[in-house]
């Protein structure tokens, strides 16, 4: 038996993964020494909805499961953060209940759908939905009657003035610009490579062998429902996170975090970077948001036409999405600059035929 | 007795409101197994199309029931060629695609008409039950839903296109083998789809704000009754609406609209939970 | 060895269908079927398409709930039990439409099924030992939607191997394979049937002179004949069902 080699796309993945990494360390520590405060900040905001890209590439990409409604774990994050540092005071705390409380929702939201085996459209539309109620219903906590504790709901307007994180233990110092953008950063990293290293467990790969075949899955003995509640339960802990960053990068919340324009534009980052690819995620979320900010400053077209643009072109002209695209343009150059060497799948084949 | 009269009356007209808002979705998904997300969309265009035309001069109701389902109708029919009619079959990438083409017209009307709330005043006055006042505009409702209702069931019943839509929502393929081509069908579904949201979105104008985002106020309601509806679109629209539009008054009475339409959620999520195919997924399924 | 084995014979059956009918509509798929299958036993079913053969795979796994009857797995009833659960309990199928992994290397496809529950030197041990008894080793890293049809069969008879099932379910093993490919899947499960039970469906004749020791003649949904495969090919009625005449 000749040992496999294994194919150029197993190297470059891993190749993938540390350029990466190290990309995303570079920056971590490279920003602040690089940009001005207002880049910094603005910058800080790109991480937060980065991270809210990683959960949606996440969830669709690798668990297929067509989360419409991301948005809804988004909002649910930022205001358990907001409610829960108002009245705890130390920020610690809540960065855990910004993550478990949107986990929560999502188990109960996901047994309903997931154990109901209702199909892959319907699933779009329920998570849609729920994000479009839990933003009527968020939008009509006005009025002093609506308060957690000592936090005020404070419907369409929202919740101002969210105390900042700080270290454990010290809540009277608050981080300052710097401080939020290394734990922005830092946190997207993080959150980087854990999901890195659940797709490469056992658990991940099960969970992507079912969005491959979910019949051959069960009938190998795992059981459908279970794993995709829980990806989609880790889902909504990233996003979860990815509120808590973004109710800090502006010390602010309102109802619009859970709107539907926010579950598009996730859509459209993960579509636009690459579906199937967790960098693509986080790259187009920067992409878009920088490109949103760049609009924002015209007035003559409102950036909502832009965005629809964006996301039927990309849906007709590049499904697969910008990472993928240079991926294989990058293999097809490695390939060429390797000649001797038959392409991975057939020379694969024919070895056995001879073999036979 | 007059407060339970007046219920009964909201009831009515809640039920008549879901069955405006969900016919032309459930038209297009019991159709063609898409889920138009620029469903909601499709209804602002209709209300600004009223809006508009009441505004130059044309008669109120020929603005609110010709006006509207006959421009989007069209732009429906544009939108099928340009855009829809590359992804049959590839069910992700049409939600996808109609997403997208709802972003692009609150773009399109916020750029053209700016974000302002517009409307429409109400065309008729009120009626009393018993000591409470009721606006007879409900009562317009009540008819449209009524018509849009029945003119859908004597077009599937009795016409030839409605034998041929029944004929290629049951088999595209025996269709096309019998001559017909199922892209034309297709294309004419989806505009007429889109006709039965801009009508709603006509028929509503007096009663809602009209602005650019007002189509997100109306979807979840439209999705969670075509849902619960199941494939059947007729006897599907007119079960859930009756299901849930009841469930949604009710509760809207008890406490306020927003608690309603969760209620109503929670009731389609339970529903599903049973029922995975909507109720005429499971029962009446040879119904139209 | 010519003398009729009698169902239930085994003095402890592995599985054990009673009455097992499923109805779509007012169409009986199945129809009051009685199965028996003894331990480390290989049984063929044939019959016509349509006889219901792959409808009673799909009940037996658990993909179908039957409208009426039991099924019993030793001393478990799996009736209406989840496909996973059944698949637990160590029943393996490769279905009559290859359901493969396609977007994962063939390694891959191996892996997922021996690492259930098992630890990770095990797994690998288990996915390398059938990697190499079926002759894949060199097609580790394949993506399985980009190889041929017949290699795609073996990559799901591996995967339901790795799994170590007690009872092994074979729906069409041997089709669109070539000649060479169909002896060495009769030698195949020739060789599995030493530790396992298997039930083989088949439409090819020489393929089941080649494996069987018992046939189940299925026809229009009930079972027509069960007896040696000598006597089975010989029953004038199983070639008229074959030829489409209605049996007696």
């Amino acid at each position: 038996m000749t040992p496999s080699r294994p194919s150029p796309a197993v190297g470059l993945s891993l190749l993938g993964f540390l350029a990466t990494l190290a990309l995303g360390l570079a920056i971590l520590f490279g920003a602040p020494r690089t940009l001005d405060t207002f880049g910094l900040v603005q910058c800080t905001g790109f991480a937060a909805l980065a991270m809210f890209g990683l959960s949606q590439g996440f969830v669709w990409g690798f668990a297929g499961v067509m989360s419409f409604g991301q948005a809804a774990f988004l909002g649910l994050g930022g205001y358990a953060y907001a409610v829960s540092v108002i009245n705890l005071g130390d920020s610690t705390l809540p960065v855990l209940i910004a993550i478990v409380v949107p986990m929560l929702f999502a188990g109960l939201l996901g047994y309903f759908m997931f154990y109901g085996r209702i199909s892959d459209a319907y699933i779009g539309v329920i998570t849609l939905t729920v994000s479009v109620i839990l933003f009527q219903l968020v939008n009509a906590t006005s009025g002093s009657q609506y308060r957690i504790g000592a936090a005020e709901l404070g419907g369409f307007n929202g919740i101002p003035a969210i105390p900042a994180l700080n270290l454990p233990g010290h809540p009277d110092e608050p981080l300052d610009n710097d401080g939020l953008w290394y734990a922005a950063m830092g946190a997207l990293v993080l959150a980087y490579v854990l999901l890195r290293a659940v797709l490469a467990s056992r658990f991940g790969r099960v969970v992507v062998a079912i969005r491959e075949n979910e019949t051959r899955a069960q009938l190998i003995g795992y059981d459908p429902r279970l794993y995709k509640l829980l990806a989609f339960m880790i889902a909504a802990g990233v996003a979860g996170l990815a509120g808590c960053l973004y109710a800090n990068w502006g010390g602010f919340i309102s109802p619009t975090v859970f709107g539907l324009s926010m579950s598009a534009q996730v859509i459209i980052y993960v579509l636009v970077g690459g579906l199937g690819t967790l960098v693509g995620p986080m790259l187009g979320a920067v992409l878009i948001q920088w490109l949103i900010i760049a609009a924002g400053s015209q007035t003559v077209v409102d950036s909502n036409l832009g965005l629809g643009l964006v996301l039927v072109g990309f849906v007709l002209l590049v499904p697969q999405g910008l990472v993928p695209v240079v991926r294989g343009l990058l293999l097809r150059l490695i390939e060429r600059r390797t000649p001797s060497r038959p392409a991975p799948e057939a020379g694969g084949a024919l070895a056995t035929e001879r073999a036979r | 007795m007059d407060l339970a009269g007046l219920l009964a009356f909201n009831v009515v007209t809640g039920i008549a409101t879901l069955v405006l808002i969900t016919l032309g979705l459930g038209v297009i998904y019991g159709m063609m197994r898409i889920i138009n997300l620029a469903h909601g969309e499709f209804m602002m265009l209709g209300a600004y199309t009223a809006v508009m035309a009441s505004g130059a001069g044309v008669n109120i109701w020929v603005a609110m029931l010709v006006l509207p389902p006959l421009v989007v109708g069209l732009i429906g029919l544009v939108l099928e060629r340009t855009v829809i009619r590359f992804l049959y079959g590839r069910m992700m990438d049409t939600m996808l695609a109609t997403w997208g083409v709802s972003l692009g017209l609150i773009g399109l009307v916020t750029t053209l008409y700016g974000n302002v709330v517009r409307g429409v005043s109400t065309p008729v006055g009120s009626f009393d039950i018993g000591r409470y006042g009721a606006s007879l505009y409900s009562l317009v409702i009540v008819a449209a839903a009524l018509a849009a209702l029945v003119g859908m069931f004597l077009l599937l019943r009795l016409t030839k296109f409605g034998l041929i839509l029944r004929a290629t929502m049951q088999n595209p393929r025996m269709a096309a083998a019998l001559g017909v081509a199922p892209n034309r069908i297709y294309m004419a579904t989806f505009a007429l789809g889109a006709a039965l949201a801009g009508l709603a979105g006509g028929v509503l104008a007096p009663i809602s704000g009209v602005s650019p985002a007002m189509g997100a106020a109306y979807i979840a309601r439209a999705f969670i009754t075509v849902l619960g509806g199941g494939p059947a679109i007729i006897t599907g629209t007119g079960l859930a609406s009756g299901l849930f539009g009841t469930i949604n008054e009710l509760v809207s009475f008890k406490t306020t609209p927003v608690i309603g339409d969760v209620a109503l959620l929670a009731a389609a999520i339970l529903l599903i939970r049973v029922l995975p195919q909507g109720i005429t997924g499971r029962y009446l399924r040879r119904s139209l | 060895m010519s003398a009729p084995i009698t169902p239930g014979a085994p003095l402890r059956p592995l599985i054990e269908a009673r009455g097992v009918t499923m109805r779509f509509g007012g169409v009986a798929a199945v129809a009051g079927v009685d199965f028996t299958l003894g331990e480390v036993e290989l049984r063929c079913l044939i019959g016509p398409n349509g006889a219901g053969k792959s409808t009673f795979f799909k009940i037996l796994t658990g993909q179908l709930k039957p409208t009426e009857g039991t099924i019993r797995l030793r001393d478990t009833d799996i009736t209406g039990a989840e496909p996973h659960a059944i698949a637990r309990l160590g029943v393996g199928i490769k279905t009559q439409v290859p359901n493969v992994f396609n977007g994962l290397s063939v390694h891959e496809n191996v892996f997922v099924a021996a690492g259930r529950r098992k630890s990770l030197a095990r797994t690998r041990a288990i996915v390398d030992e059938t990697l190499t008894r079926l002759g894949l080793t060199g097609i580790a890293r394949s993506l399985v939607g980009q190889l041929a049809h017949g290699q795609r069969q073996w990559v799901e008879i591996a995967t339901v191997l790795a799994q170590e099932p007690e009872l092994i379910l074979l729906d069409e093993p041997a089709a669109g394979m070539t000649h060479d490919e169909v002896h060495r899947t009769a030698a195949l499960i020739r060789e599995i049937n030493r530790t396992h039970a298997l039930i083989v469906v088949e439409h090819d004749m020489p393929f089941i002179r080649m494996i069987a020791k018992t046939v189940t003649v299925f026809n229009q949904g009930r079972i027509l004949v069960e007896d040696s495969v000598d006597r089975v090919l010989a029953d004038s009625r199983v070639r008229d069902v074959y030829l489409g005449k209605q049996a007696a």
